[in-house]
């Protein structure tokens, strides 16, 4: 036990924060949470507000596991991961439908599903369950950051090739049109986006060799 | 290492202390996600007669050129009516009226157990002086419920637009009615043929032009979208038929 005091910063806890960006992303390394990047990545808007609410989600249910970790009977960890995931989901729901209806109603059960989202337990069991809270609460920023990076890239090329638009404004000039381009209507359907992710995996691996399975 | 009276007591205090949590944060929430919802509707509503405004703007609007809001029972009477903010007649303001539940309570009828006459609500529009009629929609799509509004001329039989939405259709497929190029389609169509007989409003596979159906009555289907364009030819019938009654007496008497 080492009680000499740890910098917010230091070096161990700015790799918790960044190393889910890339090596340990939870999307495309360690492929958790693909459901919803599948489901709300038609649109920039629902994907960026998807991704703020898990980072809610996992960086608050971080902390609270961490400040209870010493509390909690090994039986029933579970539970109370799960009581704690709910509450916060459903928090975040209610907030959602109060100040931003529409983007709540594009993202409608998904927010719901945050609950069985791999990642949050994930996060729990392996990190919070046995580290102090502000660890914690960087691991849940810096896996939730890594998870809506990956939702906002996709999100942003289903969009514009979807739809002609970026965050709802036409970005493919009316010319284009003229000349016979046409929105691509398979980049909004689900399969499209595991098409995507795939294309993310390939390249993240083959720039990253230590990725790659033996 | 932990009794089990420990267990216990951790796992009843930490619900109690989550359901006051929640609770709180459901109550504090709700008159904010209800006047969402409420001008949703109201936007709905005038979206069908073309007022296009903001969900901010919409309260204001809808006060502005909805004169009357009308409750009328299946045999085509008035049973609640309100107007310039006050219940003027009946019990129930129409607005306040949940159409799948009397909806529900139609079919229960012709299952010979409902247990009360469904009323549906009719909406009164002055648009810039032209009366308008604005009949509020309910009907089930391919995943989920699909749902709108349609406004009518003063005739009551000519549609002056409509607006759809649904909550689940497939994107780019049957999702493709609460665009304005399907919507468009329902301008100009009527609901009665020459004889003033009720015929409603088909969406047509194939297209109207390929079908025995008159131009009056048909619109174009949505290609791949066969599911969703039945749920709203079957939603327009069973809706609109419900005001027939009214509709009859009511141009009898302008007569």
């Amino acid at each position: 036990m080492s009680n000499t005091k740890e910098s917010l910063f230091s070096p161990k806890n700015v790799k918790l924060l960044t190393a889910p960006l890339g090596r340990e992303n939870p999307i495309t390394v360690q492929v958790l949470g693909i459901c919803s990047a599948l489901a709300v990545t038609v649109k920039l808007q629902p994907a960026f507000v998807m991704a703020v609410s898990v980072m809610a989600v996992l960086a608050v249910g971080n902390v609270l596991i961490s400040l209870l970790r010493k509390t909690i009977a090994p039986r029933i960890r579970i539970i109370v991961q799960l009581v704690i995931i709910a509450a916060l989901v459903i928090l975040v729901d209610q907030v959602l439908k109060a100040f931003v209806y529409d983007i709540s109603k594009q993202l409608s059960v998904f927010v719901g599903l945050i609950i069985t989202n791999c990642i949050l337990m994930g996060r729990f069991e392996a990190f919070s369950m046995s580290n102090k809270p502000w660890p914690s609460f960087l691991d849940g920023i810096g896996n939730s950051a890594g998870y809506g990076i990956i939702l906002i890239v996709v999100a942003f090329f289903r969009e514009l090739l979807g739809s002609g638009t970026v965050w709802g404004y036409h970005v493919i000039p009316q010319f284009m049109y003229d000349i016979g381009y046409k929105n691509n209507g398979l980049m909004i359907l689900p399969p499209m986006a595991l098409i995507v992710v795939g294309i993310i995996i390939w390249v993240q691996r083959s720039k990253d060799k230590e990725l790659i399975e033996e | 290492m932990f009794s089990n009276r420990y267990i216990y007591t951790y796992a009843s205090v930490m619900v109690i202390i989550v359901a006051a949590v929640l609770s709180t944060a459901s109550q504090v929430l709700k008159p904010f996600q209800d006047s969402n919802i409420k001008n949703e509707k109201f936007q709905g509503i005038l979206s069908a007669a073309e007022v296009k405004v903001t969900r901010a703007e919409a309260s204001e609007a809808y006060k502005k050129y909805i004169i009357e809001e009308l409750a009328i029972d299946s045999e085509g009477n008035v049973v609640s009516r309100y107007a310039d903010g006050k219940l003027v007649e009946g019990d129930i303001r129409p607005f306040d009226i949940v159409l799948k539940d009397e909806l529900r309570l139609k079919q229960d009828a012709k299952a010979g157990k409902a247990r009360r006459e469904p009323v549906w609500p009719l909406y009164i529009m002055n648009h810039d002086g032209v009366k308008q009629y604005i009949i509020p929609l309910h009907g089930v799509g391919l995943w989920g419920p699909v749902w709108g509004n349609i406004a009518f001329n003063s005739d009551f039989n000519t549609v002056a637009g409509s607006s759809f939405d649904h909550k689940s259709e497939t994107p780019g497929l049957g999702a493709e009615i609460n665009t304005p190029w399907f919507q468009e389609e329902f301008k100009g169509k009527q609901i009665f043929d020459q004889n003033g007989n009720f015929v409603s409003i088909t969406v047509v596979k194939g297209g109207v032009s390929n079908s025995s159906i008159n131009p009056l009555h048909g619109v174009d289907a949505i290609s791949g979208g066969t599911i969703t364009s039945n749920g709203v030819s079957e939603m327009l019938a069973n809706c609109l038929e419900n005001y027939v009654p009214f509709i009859k007496k009511n141009l009898t008497s302008h007569e």
